[in-house]
């Protein structure tokens, strides 16, 4: 028997066990998956809940519940990965050896990366949105909020869902319009990036809508420190933004036993191939979401493009093949912009998001960077999606390649150099 | 300025206004967008952080991310933004003749 061990049971992991599972000879391997927590998280709900739109409930399930029968479930915390032994060491004493190994142990937030950030008004003043409980803790400071400077910030990139970000600030521009309080509350978006979002033309785009919403924005702001007496977030260059509600989107990393296994980067995330997805220093293991250092964006969507891909090459390398499957970095995010509207992006490693019609060409339904209904639809839809086809491994209409089929580039934002005289 | 008549040069430029063309760098280039982007005379220790950079792209095919850039560089990150005011990162690379950090995706 052969043993395939996969480390992290998210979007990613769940995916991948469901997948293997099937694809693998039950005589000839064993299938392990360990994680910390019994519970699953639907990550993309906790946007909705500081705004009352989706409860707790709605965003969790058993764990369990997704895992294949055949497989052996350890719920623990990991201790230490030791690739040169081909072994893992959890904390709950076990030692687990492996021939492959799968990683989709993912990214957390670390709040203590910045200095005063989990002080005095950590979840009094202060609020993250990316963790079941400063999303709910959120969802009781906004209930009882008044109105007054509520301030956004990206602490550093990469992060978790790029679009999150922006997301929150829309959601709840529309928030306090119908609670009738917009007039009294500043929103400001601070970010470390030069503008709304990563790539130009989706950046363009969105910084209009940031505009016509009214909200500020503040670029390069890369955060030092969080002043706790004067509610203030100082940058590293001394500029300053005053808050009365700070929503941060602090540092992401890998988790602290890729630190120890002496396997990550400096944030933890592990060199990966971006196109094999295979590590960049041992054969026998592979990454999978938001634990690689891939240039693509962490969401769950190149998690699911990434799948088919690690499942091709995976099975290449039990039989000793060359891995032929190629990552391209693909991307599929919807965009809740308030008000019953959305957008959608898609876009790889080469292509930046652009406008047209998903997943038809000059049909849709889906608009791609454009505000409609029909996409706010999607994304509420996807809910239904994930937990009962996605991490489930079930195929979905959609390819893991990108499409350049229905889109086009705007004529104003072709690509040109310039020359510089000195 | 050197007493010599400074002549015109032309360089040409990526679309993020990086050189597009990295054998045409120069030590002096590198102080002609040192004052563009008004970093202003580039010292000693701006030549530590501008040349662990390029090593780091030779290695890497990628310019660090500040976080890399403080934990390898000896430069605290406090001296990063005091040598390279608001992005230190992308203004460290461009002055280094290399293309905008990946690091943003």
């Amino acid at each position: 028997m052969r043993e395939v061990l996969i480390l992290g049971g998210g979007t990613a992991g769940t995916m991948m066990v469901n997948k293997l599972s099937k694809a693998l000879a039950p005589d000839k391997f064993n299938l392990t998956i360990v994680d910390k927590d019994e519970t699953h998280y639907y990550q993309p709900g906790f946007l909705f809940i500081p705004f009352g739109i989706y409860k707790k409930e709605d965003v969790i399930k058993p764990k369990r519940k997704f895992f294949p029968k055949n497989v052996n479930v350890v719920v623990s915390e990991i201790d230490l990965i030791e690739p040169d032994k081909n072994s893992v060491k959890l904390s709950n004493g076990d030692v687990l050896s492996y021939d492959f190994l799968v990683i989709a142990t993912g990214t957390e937030i670390r709040p203590d990366e910045i200095e005063g950030m989990t002080e005095e008004l950590w979840y009094k003043s202060i609020f993250d949105f990316y963790t079941i409980d400063g999303a709910l803790a959120l969802e009781n400071y906004l209930k009882k909020w008044d109105g007054g400077k509520l301030v956004l910030n990206i602490a550093e990139m990469p992060i978790k869902c790029p679009v999150a970000p922006l997301e929150f600030l829309f959601l709840a521009d529309d928030y306090f319009k119908k609670i009738g309080i917009r007039d009294s509350v500043e929103i400001i978006f601070a970010t470390p990036l030069d503008a709304a979002f990563t790539k130009p033309i989706a950046a363009a785009e969105l910084g209009e809508f940031l505009d016509k919403k009214n909200i500020n924005l503040v670029t390069e702001f890369n955060i030092g420190r969080v002043d706790n007496v004067e509610k203030k977030i100082v940058s590293w260059d001394e500029r300053e933004v005053e808050f009365d509600l700070l929503v941060t989107i602090p540092t992401n990393m890998g988790i602290e036993a890729i630190e120890r296994s002496g396997m990550g980067d400096e944030l933890n995330f592990i060199p990966t191939n971006k196109h094999t997805l295979q590590s960049e220093n041992w054969e026998n293991i592979f990454v999978i979401g938001d634990a690689t250092d891939l240039p693509s964006s962490k969401a769950g969507s190149v998690a699911h493009f990434e799948s088919d891909i690690l499942l091709e090459n995976l099975i290449s390398a039990t039989k000793g093949e060359p891995l032929t499957a190629r990552f391209d970095g693909h991307a599929n995010c919807f965009i809740e912009s308030g008000d019953g509207k959305g957008l959608l992006i898609d876009f790889n490693y080469e292509t930046e998001p652009l406008p047209g019609k998903f997943p038809i060409p000059g049909i849709g339904p889906f608009s791609l960077l454009k505000e409609t209904r029909m996409n706010h639809f999607g994304k509420v839809g996807f809910r239904w999606l994930y937990w009962n086809m996605l991490i489930k491994g079930r195929e979905l209409p959609m390819e893991s390649q990108m499409s350049m089929a229905g889109k086009y580039i705007p004529e104003n934002q072709q690509k040109e150099s310039k020359k510089l005289h000195l | 300025m050197s007493s010599e008549s400074k002549q015109e040069k032309i360089v040409e430029l990526d679309e993020d206004g990086h050189l597009a063309n990295r054998d045409e760098w120069t030590k002096d280039l590198a102080q002609d967008f040192a004052n563009l982007e008004e970093v202003g005379e580039l010292t000693d220790r701006h030549w530590d952080v501008i040349n662990y950079i390029r090593d780091e792209y030779d290695k890497k095919g990628d310019a660090p991310s500040i976080r890399k850039l403080t934990k390898e560089s000896g430069v605290s990150t406090k001296e990063l933004y005091k040598l390279f005011p608001k992005g230190p990162a992308k203004k460290a690379a461009k002055i280094a003749g290399l293309p905008k950090p990946k690091g943003c995706i």
